[in-house]
């Protein structure tokens, strides 16, 4: 019976076997279209950038970048931790010539594999001291403020913290929204730890876990939270409510910053960054072309976050980046990402 | 052989890796108390899915397929719509409705609606080719009512549901993006987190093995429902079809049971898209970039379903017809890349692509790979169950009447060839969802429907990334649409 149902479908085999050859066809166009590209290796390569940043902030400035100088520009865009993890695995093979990096902690970890070349003077100091290497392996290009963002239909602004000792408070228990796995608050335990030592530090985010906080994923989640009144305060970087006002526009954005106090582990400023990490030619351009009035003023007008060059203007309504004073000197510190994630593991806050 | 190697290859960089960390750090790492906790999670969080999909699932097929339910051909296509839709998407969209949404309960919903469809459809047409004359036989020989039941008809349901509840556990044991969404702990958002720091590829590796070894239970676990029995009949006796129960009153509640899944995995999440799509962006959509990304997507797909098919045409049928360790490892084997989330997978090729093929990394070749990888349990269960459906005499008797080997073999994959089909169009639909693989091995310039998506929800533009989820959804309709037709899944 099985047999006479089955019958029928004899001309099903030959479109299934059409198709099979079809595809076929189209995996093996795949492969020798990579071929091709690995045989144009030599001088004419595009410069391969991975970008652990939204391709929405910076595909644009690259576009630029393109038209302007007419070298061609390959991005492969992912997050800035995955991209890390890439770039380990791949090592001394990878494709990659330059990588922009969402934070400090990840181009110090790549300078400590030695995968980061030294870039030249006139590169590293175009930018502050204050927020770049202090071996040249890196250059820092944007600066992200940490701040305490609360909803003023729920606090006043009096009564906000000004350090972030004060938000383990027991009148905020369970008001407060933190992005413990988030990358920018790992690089704001590091700097803690970096600052004040690995028990003050745990100890601060024990504190923190035992006053109940409500935890997302991201920044942007910790701000939606705090628009949509679900938390009263949060910690997040400066530039999340400037993009969500661009976004929506500002009379729609409830959510008002508070700047903590200088020197305070909360008023950490962490960097975007870029490193080179071949010997393309071009490479070295780009991040120069980062690091320029143009490019500067691109993230300023794009992103929100602080210029790191003098003379270029910071975005309106922020407090100028000299009177922020982080909690420590040397931004390679927030490398050091084992211990934190540790204490942020152990305090149950992951 | 190929297949297992291929399946086998992201373990082969997990011990590499996990080795690295010495004994003293492998050591430090399990001990974690944190670790068992996650574990446990992870446990409890596909239990539950697991549990849910095959008795859910296995209700709602019987009531599309044995009952009178008002609409239940129209309802059956509708079932499968969660497979369409990233369960990533389906808890971003329920949490940007519901910002509450958080932790094991919303988890355990948004990841069970999206993997009823595993259990529905297999296990609908099972019921659909069922012979309810072996029900008589079990009655005619002495049983009781339930008994009869339990011997004449289970059996021939069983399995299919079986496969699916193990497709809809691994899918949860390996999904990092409803999990990471909803901010419920378990192993791979553990596993993921390690990735942040210098020395966490070797510790989530280890964390990866330990979902392997959970993989490795589920699988012997299902091999144990399936037992032993040759599932194939001849005869020109047409079978006696389960006679359509009418419900009377319980149509209401049949019908909530049957529409609360799709509610959940398919419609509130598309109404959530078209709500952010209607709050606007500055963006405007570019509508090259949204075709460009929509022939990837396809591209991309069929190329790994293509691939899979091939490999797990090898691999099913070797399980049908043979016994015996080395095929039963053989066919467990092929299931350790769907226990791993996308990134490991990812790594794992990355590692292996730049040591062995390095003039083919970052191509099609090596991403539709890392597909296989991924989804080829998919395609061996449905080639298996249906090539065992097929009775191993014809091909003999094909032989007998002149055939060459080859030749009568064919007959078999012609019997298959629905089963086969379906296996195939469940690793398009499921390779068309997949982002943290893709994101890591795509070549440069290509951008899928998904990557294009995550590029957007990253940023404060989740109206822009709208469009792209909408079109992945409809995209991915397609094969669902025709999962729900392909007659068989048949088991005959």
């Amino acid at each position: 019976m099985r047999l006479s149902r089955a019958l029928p479908s004899r001309p099903r085999v030959g479109a299934a076997v059409s198709g099979l050859v079809a595809l076929g066809a189209l995996t093996a166009c795949g492969g020798s279209e990579s071929a091709e590209e690995g045989d144009s290796a030599g001088s004419g390569d595009p410069l391969v950038v991975y970008v652990g940043r939204d391709e929405e902030l910076v595909g644009p400035l690259l576009e630029q970048f393109g038209e302007e100088t007419g070298i061609e520009v390959d991005a492969r865009y992912a997050g800035t931790t995955d991209h890390l993890a890439l770039l380990l695995e791949e090592g001394e093979q990878t494709p990659a010539d330059v990588f922009l990096s969402q934070d400090a902690g990840a181009l110090g970890a790549l300078s400590a594999a030695g995968m980061a070349r030294d870039l030249p003077a006139e590169i590293t100091d175009a930018v502050l001291p204050d927020f770049t290497s202090t071996d040249g392996s890196w250059v820092g290009v944007t600066g992200r403020a940490r701040v305490i963002a609360y909803n003023p239909e729920a606090v006043e602004e009096a009564e906000v913290p000004t350090t972030v000792a004060e938000v383990t408070d027991e009148q905020w228990r369970g008001r407060v929204g933190v992005a413990p796995t988030n990358a920018s608050f790992q690089a704001f335990v590091t700097g803690f730890r970096a600052a004040e030592g690995d028990d003050a530090a745990g100890a601060w985010l024990e504190a923190l876990a035992a006053n109940d906080p409500q935890t997302f994923e991201g920044n942007s989640d910790v701000l939606e939270a705090l628009e949509n009144g679900v938390v009263d305060l949060g910690l997040i970087n400066h530039y999340y409510a400037y993009q969500l006002a661009g976004e929506v526009g500002e009379e729609n954005v409830a959510t008002e910053l508070v700047f903590p106090e200088a020197g305070d582990p909360g008023a950490l400023v962490n960097v975007t960054g870029a490193a080179v990490l071949s010997e393309h030619p071009d490479a070295e351009e780009l991040v120069s072309y980062l690091v320029s009035e143009e490019g500067q003023q691109y993230f300023v007008d794009s992103t929100y976050e602080y210029p790191l060059v003098e003379g270029i203007e910071a975005p309106a309504g922020l407090p100028a980046l000299t009177d922020l004073q982080g909690p420590i000197e040397d931004l390679a510190e927030l490398a050091d990402l084992e211990t934190s994630i540790a204490l942020i593991d152990e305090a149950g806050l992951s | 052989m190929a297949a297992a190697l291929c399946a086998l290859s992201p373990l082969v960089y997990l011990l590499v890796r996990s080795a690295q960390l010495g004994a003293d750090g492998a050591v430090d790492t399990l001990l974690r108390e944190r670790l068992w906790s996650w574990t446990l999670a992870s446990a409890v969080l596909v239990l539950a899915v697991t549990t849910t999909c095959l008795v859910a699932g296995t209700v709602i097929a019987w009531l599309l397929t044995a009952t009178r339910l008002p609409g239940r051909r129209w309802w059956l296509v509708v079932s499968a719509l969660p497979l369409a839709v990233p369960s990533y998407v389906a808890a971003f969209s329920w949490l940007s409705t519901v910002p509450t949404l958080q932790g094991f309960w919303p988890t355990w919903a948004v990841l069970s609606a999206a993997c009823l469809p595993y259990v529905v459809l297999p296990t609908a047409a099972a019921l659909r080719g069922a012979d309810l004359a072996l029900v008589e036989v079990a009655r005619a020989a002495g049983c009781g009512p339930l008994a009869a039941w339990r011997r004449g008809l289970v059996p021939q349901v069983l399995p299919a549901a079986a496969a699916g509840a193990l497709l809809a556990g691994l899918y949860a044991l390996a999904d990092f993006g409803t999990p990471a969404l909803m901010r419920h702990e378990v192993l791979p958002f553990a596993i993921q987190r390690q990735y942040g720091s210098f020395l966490g590829r070797e510790r989530a590796a280890l964390l990866a093995l330990v979902l392997v070894a959970m993989a490795v239970l589920m699988v012997l676990l299902e091999r144990r429902a399936r037992g032993n029995a040759q599932r194939w009949s001849t005869g020109a006796g047409a079978p006696r079809p389960l006679r359509a129960v009418r419900l009377g009153w319980w149509a209401v509640p049949a019908t909530v049971l049957v529409a609360l899944p799709v509610v959940v995995g398919a419609v509130w999440p598309v109404i959530g898209l078209f709500r952010r799509l209607a709050l606007g962006t500055r963006r405007t959509l570019d509508w090259s970039e949204l075709t460009d990304a929509l022939v990837a997507t396809a591209t991309v797909s069929l190329a790994g379903g293509a691939v899979a098919l091939v490999l797990a045409g090898f691999v099913g049928t070797l399980a049908a017809r043979h016994r015996g360790r080395l095929v039963a490892g053989l066919e467990s084997a092929s299931f350790a890349g769907h226990a791993l989330p996308g990134i490991v997978v990812g790594l794992s090729l990355v590692y292996l692509s730049l040591r062995v093929v390095p003039g083919l990394y970052q191509s099609v070749t090596v991403l539709a790979f890392a597909y296989v990888v991924l989804f080829l349990p998919k395609a061996v269960g449905a080639v298996r169950t249906s090539v065992a459906a097929v009775p191993p005499v014809l091909a003999q008797v094909a032989g007998t009447l002149g055939r060459n080997r080859h030749r009568a073999g064919l007959v078999t994959a012609r019997l298959a060839l629905p089963g086969v089909t379906a296996g195939f169009l469940l690793v398009v639909v499921t390779a068309m969802k997949e982002l943290p693989a893709t994101l890591l091995l795509r070549p440069s310039g290509l951008d899928t429907l998904a990557t294009e998506m995550w590029s957007r929800t990253s940023s404060a533009a989740q109206g822009a990334a709208a469009p792209y989820a909408l079109a992945l959804v409809l995209v991915a309709s397609v094969p669902a649409f025709l999962l729900t037709r392909t007659s068989a899944w048949d088991r005959s």
